[in-house]
């Protein structure tokens, strides 16, 4: 008994501190991770479009031209545009942050951050130190929803900003929505959603329930929260899945416990992707 | 034996065979020799109907020889209803549900028809007992913690379940319907997507797909960073599994560590290929991302020390007295329904049935490296737990070996489009167990039919089974000892 427990100490202090660093220190992501897209359209051909048709959820708008824009709320942040393009207009960045609290604000042009607005101060003085969240996931596939179990481990830990998962709706300040919402959940997540008493949050986590992701189309789903007019969306994370520090980032940005630039490091701008080895392999 | 041989096209897994040479038979020979294969311990490993002339459906079967490593094909061609081969062989029981829900094929004497994934509550009800004092009890499919949805009714009296039916297919999001008429440019992202705890799993199964589709085999190197990838997909699941039933049990430390070092897999993988779930890694024709040889043995190094570690919290979790008396005994499933319902992956080794992919169906680099398969004895949750944490070792084994000497040579080749009027079988293990995806294309060489199978799809049938007779109140322990996927299920 008594040598279990010294077992288990002895575990602990060789284990120290397993919190991350972030948001008082830097992201620390790794070196391949795929952050958010920066476009130079003034690099592309004329009227090539091979980004877009390489791209499986359509999620390049207007390729080859001054307006061209990916959204980021269908971007599955694969490696398939950056391989299509022959001119490198097309990078990923480092940058974890993901979030908006519009729609549209996941639209992306050249090198902009995404930072998602504060909430209202009446909303930040309820839930600003205390946010409880029911998830639905509504046919996501499992990414999306092991990644929102890892914000709440030891390391992401994100009970040290009063964020947690609650059991019921009723115990709950909002629900984040997960998958692209098929028909066999639509019932379901209304039904969650309406038994949160208000005023309550929205929130929609990745590229399913932002698009409906790389199922968008399939006739037996909605497309995400989109194709769910009831409910309306207060932040919008993108991602599939989107990294544990893009879905705090997003909620502490939202809670009003996050301003400006920081925390991270290199914010804006392309970061150098490294040695030749991060860079995608071609064939042949 | 031979008059059935002649009758069943052999193949390997991660053979293309002409479609067109799959036997077609007579409906009586059909179910005459896959019922004499299945109960001289055959496996279904798929079962799936296509439209074939005259508005019938062609229905084909893949069946598994574990023991000669072999896979046989055979077809028939079958109308509006069939004799149901349920009773005599209940592995085929969701097999049949999904022919008759997909193709309106009616299985007669079936015992229990229902659809699968479009189950409508008040035209299907459930399965249900009468009694003075025995209820019932109805969770999901909204579920407590952050999971997946899906409804559980319980039969029970009191604490004492007698019943367990799972009805899913919230998670139906249409992904066979489109990978109809593929590969396109959504085919990789979609199975990726299949279940994302397990990208790597179906990606391979794919990728070997595929490659047979278009007669090109991978260099080395990148079969060897797959066998990594796929074994770091297993290790993050099983830490992160075992770690989950430390905290149903109340056993905190081991919830702690191993939910901390499940990270160290997950990050692991995002070092291979930037995404913690190694999306966007594999694609058909290798891989995407090299590693240099100094980076391979930093990851060699860091896999070796997160198994320590995970090492020392799982002998924490084992010797505890209270973890004992809450495991022992549990959500039992004996060896013989195991192998009546066709159990697979760690689910099925646990009750001492040495089944595993890597081993008796071996592609890839496992044609060359060996990882031993283990087994308990049990069939209950204890034995669940301990074959997850000897799989974690024997993973970890593997992929140091892998990173520390990695074939020279390139990483990706061109992969070529899939050749018209082929069939390819591939067969992985994944870490719930075997995912096979069958691919038929066309005379235009487009996909006429893409069948996915997920482990949980013959699995789930297991967790139902280790509900008898158990307290209702064991169910989250029992359920996360399985941690079957909802979305691979449902497609």
């Amino acid at each position: 008994m008594i040598d279990d427990l010294l077992h288990i100490l002895r575990l602990r202090a060789r284990l120290g501190r397993q919190t991350v660093a972030w948001p008082d220190g830097p992201a620390r992501l790794p070196e391949r991770f795929r952050g958010r897209p920066v476009l130079a359209p003034s690099r592309c051909r004329d009227g090539c479009r091979a980004c877009a048709d390489a791209c499986p959820t359509e999620a390049i708008l207007d390729p080859g031209r001054a307006g061209m824009r990916v959204d980021l709320g269908r971007c599955v942040f694969c490696t398939e545009c950056t391989e299509a393009c022959p001119e490198e207009a097309i990078r990923y960045t480092r940058d974890h942050r993901l979030s908006a609290s519009s729609r549209d604000g996941l639209l992306c042009a050249g090198d902009e951050p995404r930072l998602a607005r504060a909430l209202d101060e009446r909303m930040q003085r309820l839930f600003g130190r205390s946010l409880r969240l029911r998830q639905v996931s509504a046919a996501g596939c499992n990414g999306c929803e092991a990644e929102l179990n890892a914000i709440g481990n030891i390391q992401f830990d994100a009970a040290r900003f009063g964020i947690q998962f609650v059991a019921s709706p009723r115990h709950a300040d909002g629900i984040a929505v997960t998958g692209p919402v098929s028909e066999n959940m639509r019932a379901a997540l209304l039904k969650t959603w309406e038994a949160v008493p208000a005023p309550r949050l929205v929130v929609a986590v990745g590229a399913c329930a932002c698009s409906g992701g790389v199922f968008r189309g399939s006739p037996v789903q909605a497309d995400g929260l989109p194709g769910v007019p009831e409910i309306p969306v207060d932040l919008w994370i993108a991602g599939c899945p989107p990294h544990p520090l893009t879905v705090l980032d997003g909620l502490l940005r939202m809670l009003g416990c996050l301003e400006g630039e920081g925390p991270g490091e290199a914010p804006t701008g392309v970061v150098d992707p490294g040695p030749g080895a991060a860079r995608p392999v071609r064939a042949g | 034996m031979t008059a059935v041989a002649a009758r069943v096209l052999e193949a390997w897994n991660g053979e293309a065979v002409e479609a067109a040479a799959v036997p077609l038979l007579p409906l009586s020979d059909f179910q005459q020799i896959a019922a004499d294969v299945l109960s001289a311990g055959g496996r279904p490993v798929a079962w799936f109907g296509r439209p074939g002339p005259g508005g019938k459906v062609l229905l084909t079967a893949v069946l598994a020889s574990d023991a000669a490593g072999r896979l046989g094909l055979l077809s028939t061609l079958v109308g509006e209803s069939v004799p149901s081969l349920t009773p005599e062989c209940p592995s085929l029981h969701l097999f049949e549900r999904e022919l008759f829900e997909q193709h309106g094929v009616r299985p007669e004497g079936h015992p229990w028809l229902k659809p699968v994934r479009n189950v409508l509550p008040d035209r299907h009800p459930f399965f249900a007992m009468e009694g003075e004092e025995v209820h019932e009890v109805a969770v999901g499919p909204v579920h407590a913690g952050v999971i997946e949805p899906g409804h559980f009714r319980f039969q029970c009296h009191g604490e004492h379940v007698f019943h367990l039916e799972i009805a899913l297919g919230y998670q139906h999001r249409g992904v066979e319907a489109l990978l109809q008429g593929g590969p396109d440019r959504r085919t990789v992202t979609l199975l990726e997507s299949v279940a994302g705890d397990t990208a790597v799993g179906h990606l391979l199964a794919h990728c070997h797909a595929a490659e047979a589709l278009a007669g090109v085999e991978v260099p080395a190197r990148a079969a060897a960073l797959r066998g990594v990838a796929l074994e770091l997909e297993r290790l993050a699941n099983h830490v992160g599994d075992l770690g989950a039933l430390a905290g149903d049990v109340g056993f905190l430390p081991t919830a702690s560590y191993c939910g901390a070092l499940r990270a160290d897999f997950l990050n692991a993988l995002a070092e291979m290929g930037g995404n913690r779930f190694g999306r966007g890694l594999l694609v058909p024709g290798g891989v995407r991302f090299d590693l240099s040889t100094a980076e391979a043995g930093r990851l060699a190094d860091k896999v070796k020390r997160a198994m320590d570690l995970v090492r020392r919290s799982l002998r924490l979790f084992f010797r505890s007295a209270s973890v004992r008396g809450r495991t022992d005994g549990t959500g039992r499933v004996s060896r013989e329904a195991c192998l009546s319902l066709g159990l697979v992956g760690p689910s099925a080794r646990a009750c001492g049935v040495a089944r595993d992919v890597r081993r008796d169906h071996a592609s890839g680099v496992y044609r060359f490296a060996h990882v031993p398969v283990a087994t308990g004895e049990s069939g209950d949750v204890f034995a669940r737990a301990l074959v997850r944490s000897l799989e974690c070792e024997r993973s970890a084994d593997f992929a140091a070996k892998q990173l520390r000497a990695l074939p020279r040579g390139p990483v990706r080749i061109p992969c070529a489009a899939p050749a018209p009027g082929r069939l390819a079988v591939a067969l992985v293990e994944g870490w719930r167990g075997e995912i096979a995806h069958v691919a038929v294309t066309g005379g235009d060489g487009r996909f006429a039919r893409y069948k996915v199978k997920d482990p949980s799809f013959h699995n789930w049938s297991g967790l139902a089974m280790a509900l008898r007779n158990q307290q209702i109140s064991d169910f989250p322990l029992c359920n996360k000892s399985f941690n079957l996927s909802y979305c691979g299920h449902d497609l």
